[in-house]
């Protein structure tokens, strides 16, 4: 089915920690080569990032440390709130929420199960406490459903598709591999039928051929379940390979944005060129 | 205002039932916002006892609050009337509240104060139950912050506790939860009903009497109001179960003294031979025999 709005609409984003003052956007960016408001002391994590996300798309978000990349996902995650802007999510069902306002329990169902966000570090998006299968049921449990057997099929299920052997669906993460922790997040994150997926850096610090396993099982997620999704990365590669689009931050703002292909084979900012310079 | 503008003074040392009209007025209040918010934790300022902390302050508190000289008194500490508990809370009461009868006898008894234990005898309106809670909040064992804790009840978020059961399901294909079994009041707050067997939890679902929980440790206050729904938090498909006392056999056991096979029993381990079971519920045990004094 193809849906004639975005999945997601973010026009000026911005979050400045600290108290902020008038001339915070002015004095910080990208022109000014730096984040922190010289007048206040303010950090400008991001300013004014506008973008669109269209369902069943990747959006690549590239950058430095610091540039604002996780930033992003966090507000747009409900983790953070964003100081001004705006972003309006949504659902398949026609319904549609500024995530600038919604209030807890809002927030809490959308994560729950309109939401799915893989980290970089399994730590944060695990709960090692509990055997692989409960990290995913805890996911199916928020969504409300109540019953075992399900909820055991679903977990296997998933654990298949995440190719994470089903013989370990009662192990402890912390005895998972690295990747396969990493496999085990994406499964978590995809338990309730997400509409909308956040990678942040989920292939940093993996060998070069776990990172290839999960990009590729991140494609095929894409192509078969059409959830559109936001992909967090420094890695020129992912975003080559996973994003259609892709914008390009540095000290908070977006200095380059369009076709992934296009700002990799002719990038306009001298940032950016630097930086596919560097890659090869 | 100040807060002492309409309460009477009464000369200390001469009230009935030990706490002062402050106290006796904060816990009345916070046991109608509690009925009124079933299964809610309700604060309140947990008064200093002649006794520790944790051995019971919470429910003596609400017994002191509420009783009458009309009132008859029970008292019970795993289902009996005559352990050391049990003996020395009721004779607390008894001293500071003149002219309050004292009874083990649960159809006699108008208040009930219990630790473990929920008579076997149904319960009959007029009567009130009152419990001595350590733990009041049954996200305690998946959630060691209390902020958070209050948030996910004011959410209905009960996942974790959810996912706690999941994991006993798959490790032991039952739930693992002998007492303290958490039970949702009225479709909304997940309780803790005090650690109560499994057995007595049904007891509670639609119960004629108030179910009071007082926790004085942890300084809350909770209750099941009459005709409400208990439900124990089960999955569809894998039923809750009470204790089925079964020997080797299959076969339900009795008790050895009355002879009851619809009670909770204690297992007494025996050197040499087979355990000897035997009614937990004093009371029951000795009503079944027709009590000794011919009453």
């Amino acid at each position: 089915m193809v849906r004639e709005t975005p999945v997601l609409t973010a026009s000026g984003l911005t979050r400045i920690h600290g108290r902020g003052c008038l001339d915070c956007v002015r004095l910080t960016g990208d022109a000014q080569g730096r984040n922190i408001c010289p007048s206040c002391g303010s950090v400008v994590a991001l300013a004014d990032v506008s973008f669109e996300l269209w369902p069943g798309e990747i959006l690549g978000v590239m950058g430095e440390s610091g540039s604002g990349k996780s930033s992003v996902v966090k507000m747009l995650h409900l983790d953070d709130q964003m100081t001004a802007g705006s972003a309006i999510f949504r659902e398949s069902d026609g319904r549609s929420h500024e995530l600038a306002q919604v209030d807890e329990v809002e927030i809490r169902r959308l994560r729950d199960t309109r939401f799915g966000m893989v980290h970089q570090n399994p730590h944060l998006g695990l709960n090692f406490g509990v055997s692989a299968g409960g990290n995913i049921a805890e996911r199916l449990l928020c969504g409300g459903e109540r019953r075992f057997a399900v909820i055991r099929e679903t977990a296997l299920g998933l654990l298949d598709r995440t190719e994470v052997p089903r013989g370990r669906i009662d192990h402890q993460p912390g005895q998972f591999s690295g990747g396969m922790q990493q496999r085990l997040q994406i499964a978590r994150a995809l338990a309730p039928r997400p509409e909308l997926l956040f990678l942040d850096e989920v292939t940093t610090g993996l060998d070069l051929s776990v990172q290839a396993r999960i990009l590729d099982l991140i494609l095929e997620i894409q192509r078969e379940l059409g959830v559109a999704m936001i992909v967090v990365t420094h890695d020129l590669g992912v975003v080559r390979l996973l994003a259609s689009r892709t914008i390009v931050l540095r000290h908070g703002r977006v200095v380059e944005a369009g076709l992934t292909d296009q700002i990799l084979e002719d990038p306009q900012h001298a940032y950016t060129q630097q930086l596919v310079m560097s890659a090869l | 205002m100040t807060p002492t503008s309409d309460v009477p003074q009464t000369n200390p040392g001469t009230q009935f039932g030990f706490l002062d009209d402050f106290a006796v007025r904060e816990i009345r209040r916070g046991l109608l916002k509690a009925l009124a918010i079933p299964g809610y934790q309700v604060p309140y300022a947990s008064r200093e006892m002649p006794i520790a902390r944790g051995f019971g302050t919470g429910g003596m508190q609400i017994t002191l609050a509420i009783a009458t000289p009309e009132d008859r008194l029970k008292v019970i500490d795993q289902g009996a009337d005559d352990s050391v508990n049990a003996v020395s809370l009721r004779r607390f009461i008894a001293a500071s509240c003149p002219a309050l009868l004292t009874v083990t006898r649960t159809p006699e008894a108008t208040i009930i104060q219990t630790r473990h234990r929920v008579p076997e005898r149904p319960l009959v309106a007029g009567q009130i139950m009152v419990y001595q809670v350590p733990y009041p909040d049954p996200l305690q064992i998946v959630e060691p912050s209390e902020a958070k804790r209050r948030a996910s009840h004011a959410h209905g978020d009960y996942a974790r506790l959810w996912v706690k059961l999941y994991e006993d399901v798959v490790r032991f294909r039952e739930v693992a939860i002998s007492n303290r079994y958490p039970a949702r009041v009225a479709g909304r707050y997940v309780i803790d009903p005090s650690p109560i067997p499994r057995w007595d939890l049904p007891k509670l679902h639609r119960s004629p009497v108030p179910h009071l929980f007082g926790a004085g440790r942890e300084k809350k206050l909770y209750a099941v109001p009459p005709f409400t729904n208990v439900v124990p938090l089960a999955f569809d498909d894998v039923p809750f179960e009470v204790e089925r006392f079964r020997d080797v056999a299959g076969k339900r056991n009795r008790c050895q003294r009355c002879g009851a096979d619809d009670t909770f029993l204690d297992e007494i381990p025996l050197t040499g031979q087979a355990s000897r079971w035997q009614c937990n519920d004093q009371d029951r045990c000795s009503e079944n025999l027709g009590y000794s004094d011919g009453a």
